[in-house]
């Protein structure tokens, strides 16, 4: 189990600073959507945090990184700027896709962030080739690939793990079990429910991760990196964990009941860490108070941004269609 | 024949441009089933195994989405493969990926990302195998932007298309006719690449164009011949790229002369000559002396016996009628 003492202070502060900024980005989404400057789909990344938090303290920049449409907290954690974001769910030039993407396609190529990919599934190919580059290239960097439980369904998740143990190649496959696809409960999408047998079935080494638990997030990534980074071969982490907020902003939420979103509410990420850091004197109240400050302010500051960013002019419409230059 | 033109099947020559540009570029590769130890379902990568050893030339599982989407993930990472999907009829289950990835990342990364993919597949109607192994496709392909879409109708393109489609930053999807493979033909040597971005006069005329791409070129060609013996003479315009299509070569022959038939294996609804025939009317009405005319498939799966498949699609006496049809 993980060496709990190992953590610095300055480590302790800014995972929780990670997350709390999460959390927040994902309220003042929630704010922007209801009051409409905000469209299309919209996933909320609450209560998954210590999984985008501790996976990605294990990556290095170098590392290349995709993910699936819940993918704020991924790309926040990656350090795209939250104004970046925000700009581009408002459909503005200043959006970190140029406002084309959306909160479903963020993308940051200087920061080896691919997206933001909203078919179900069909990034975990890509994935296995980026690996595959790597490995030919003689590289020694990480694909790291968020996915949910419903993916594991699809078949391009076998097909993908098989390809990426055949291969040999360094991709590392992050299922966020959060029980359901849509609203659909894991057992009624799943005749196997433990998600890791699927991996061993097709040759990538698996573990479960509790999802809700940072450090043992942190700890997972640890022997993530001895096999995909230093054996140079792929991971299957299944971390399991739970959604606090509705599947979108269309859900009713008919498929779950409110004590067990309150259940697992008891089990908050942030909370959690942040009374073990605090217990372990990592952290005082009053660096606390200090992260939740720096917080409001980078959120406020990123929906400000977003509200004075601008429209692309209709004229450039057929853009990002071919390289430039290639026009029909 | 001059000194620079050289005989060859259409076989050969997909396989000396596969050697051409996987010698040119360390970067290529090429993948798909059975292309290595096999030799290809069809023979066109035999021998390139030992040429190139099994990181230049390998073998997938079946698994289409999957070698589809790593193809893509490898040309976002910065490689240049060839992905060979072994008929377009297996197509349908990579679709998702040619769709949703390689023909939208561009865009919805706001032009970070390219997908320098290049997708062949063997094609065509004629060998007997039925209604899931006769499929024509190029309408489907054509319809995606994001794509560019070539026809292999002639030993020259077979020879030249796909050094071309390398230089392209954006995918490129060839469609090769296996009915073609053992036919030899005349290929300029030492032309060093075509133009994939224009469509080509195969025959020059002055009384009816046959406007066509595919298997079709060779069926209009011949049907040329025996209108030349009743003193019509057709131009034979290959439109060779079917997206970004070629308008103003469409364009030219019209008004050259003022008649058109359009002429494809592919279902006739809304096939390419409707697309075709579309912009005659919208650019070229008034320089038409007849309606265009549209032969294509009948709106039937394909069935097994030769002469049910025969009568499925436009033959040499068929063109030769229409054309007569639209000179009275």
């Amino acid at each position: 189990m993980v060496d709990r003492l190992i953590m610095d202070g300055e480590t302790a502060r800014h995972l929780l600073w990670q997350m709390r900024r999460i959390r927040s980005f994902e309220a003042a989404s929630a704010e922007q959507y209801s009051a409409g400057s905000i469209r299309g789909f919209l996933h909320l990344y609450s209560g998954e945090e210590a999984i985008a938090a501790g996976v990605m303290h294990g990556l290095q920049e170098s590392d290349f990184v995709i993910s699936t449409y819940r993918e704020h907290g991924h790309a926040l954690a990656r350090s795209i700027a939250p104004s970046a974001i925000m700009a581009e769910m408002f459909g503005t030039v200043e959006g970190c896709s140029k406002g084309r993407g959306g909160s479903m396609h963020l993308f940051d190529v200087q920061r080896n962030f691919y997206g933001g990919n909203a078919i179900v599934a069909s990034h975990l190919p890509l994935a296995v080739g980026m690996a595959l580059a790597v490995r030919k290239r003689g590289e020694h960097h990480v694909v790291c690939c968020f996915f949910g439980d419903g993916a594991a369904a699809e078949g391009e998740f076998a097909e993908s793990l098989n390809l990426a143990a055949l291969w040999n190649v360094p991709v590392l496959f992050v299922c966020e079990n959060n029980l359901y696809a849509m609203g659909t409960a894991l057992k009624y999408s799943h005749a196997a429910t433990d998600l890791v047998t699927k991996g061993t079935a097709q040759g990538v080494e698996s573990m479960n991760v509790d999802g809700m638990d940072l450090l043992a997030v942190i700890d997972a990534m640890r022997h993530a990196n001895a096999v995909v980074r230093t054996a140079g071969k792929p991971m299957l982490l299944v971390c399991n964990t739970y959604r606090f907020r509705a599947h979108s902003m269309f859900d009713a939420e008919l498929y779950r009941t409110k004590e067990e979103v309150e259940q697992w509410r008891q089990r908050d990420p942030i909370e959690a860490f942040a009374a073990w850091a605090m217990n372990c004197g990592l952290l005082t109240e009053s660096n606390i108070d200090e992260i939740n400050a720096r917080v409001d302010a980078e959120i406020d500051q990123a929906v400000a941004f977003a509200k004075g960013g601008h429209l692309e002019s209709v004229t450039t419409l057929e853009r990002y269609t071919y390289a430039e230059g290639h026009h029909e | 024949m001059n000194d620079q033109a050289l005989t060859i099947s259409y076989r050969k020559a997909l396989r000396q441009a596969l050697r051409d540009v996987l010698h040119a570029d360390e970067r290529a590769f090429l993948m798909g089933e059975d292309v290595g130890r096999y030799g290809g379902a069809f023979a066109v990568s035999k021998g390139l195994l030992d040429e190139f050893g099994p990181e230049r030339i390998m073998d997938t599982p079946l698994s289409e989405s999957g070698f589809v989407g790593a193809g893509i993930g490898a040309a976002i990472a910065g490689m240049r493969p060839i992905v060979e999907i072994m008929t377009v009829n297996f197509s349908l289950l990579a679709m998702d990926q040619i769709v949703n990835n390689a023909a939208t990342l561009r865009h919805m990364s706001g032009g970070q990302i390219g997908v320098p993919i290049v997708i062949r597949m063997g094609c065509g109607v004629g060998r007997q195998l039925a209604a899931q192994h006769s499929h024509s496709w190029e309408p489907l392909f054509a319809h995606i932007a994001g794509l560019t879409v070539l026809s292999v109708g002639t030993h020259e393109d077979a020879r030249w298309v796909l050094p071309a489609a390398m230089q392209s930053e954006d995918p490129v999807v060839i469609l090769e006719y296996t009915s073609l493979l053992n036919t030899e033909g005349t290929v300029e040597n030492g032309v060093g690449g075509v133009d994939i971005s224009t469509a080509r006069i195969r025959r020059r005329g002055n009384d009816v164009s046959l406007i066509t791409y595919g298997t079709g070129v060779m069926k209009c060609l011949a049907a040329a011949d025996v209108l030349a013996h009743e003193g019509v003479e057709a131009e034979v315009l290959d439109l060779r790229v079917l997206r970004p299509l070629d308008q103003q070569s469409i364009l030219s022959t019209v008004m050259h002369t003022h008649r058109a038939v359009v002429v494809e294996d592919a279902w006739r609804t809304l096939g390419v000559g409707a697309e075709v025939s579309a912009r005659i009317m919208e650019h070229a009405f008034r320089d038409l002396a007849a309606p265009v005319v549209r032969l294509g498939g009948v709106e039937v799966p394909m069935p097994y016996p030769r002469h049910l498949e025969d009568a499925a699609v436009p033959q040499v006496d068929g063109i030769v009628d229409a054309v007569r049809r639209v000179l009275q």
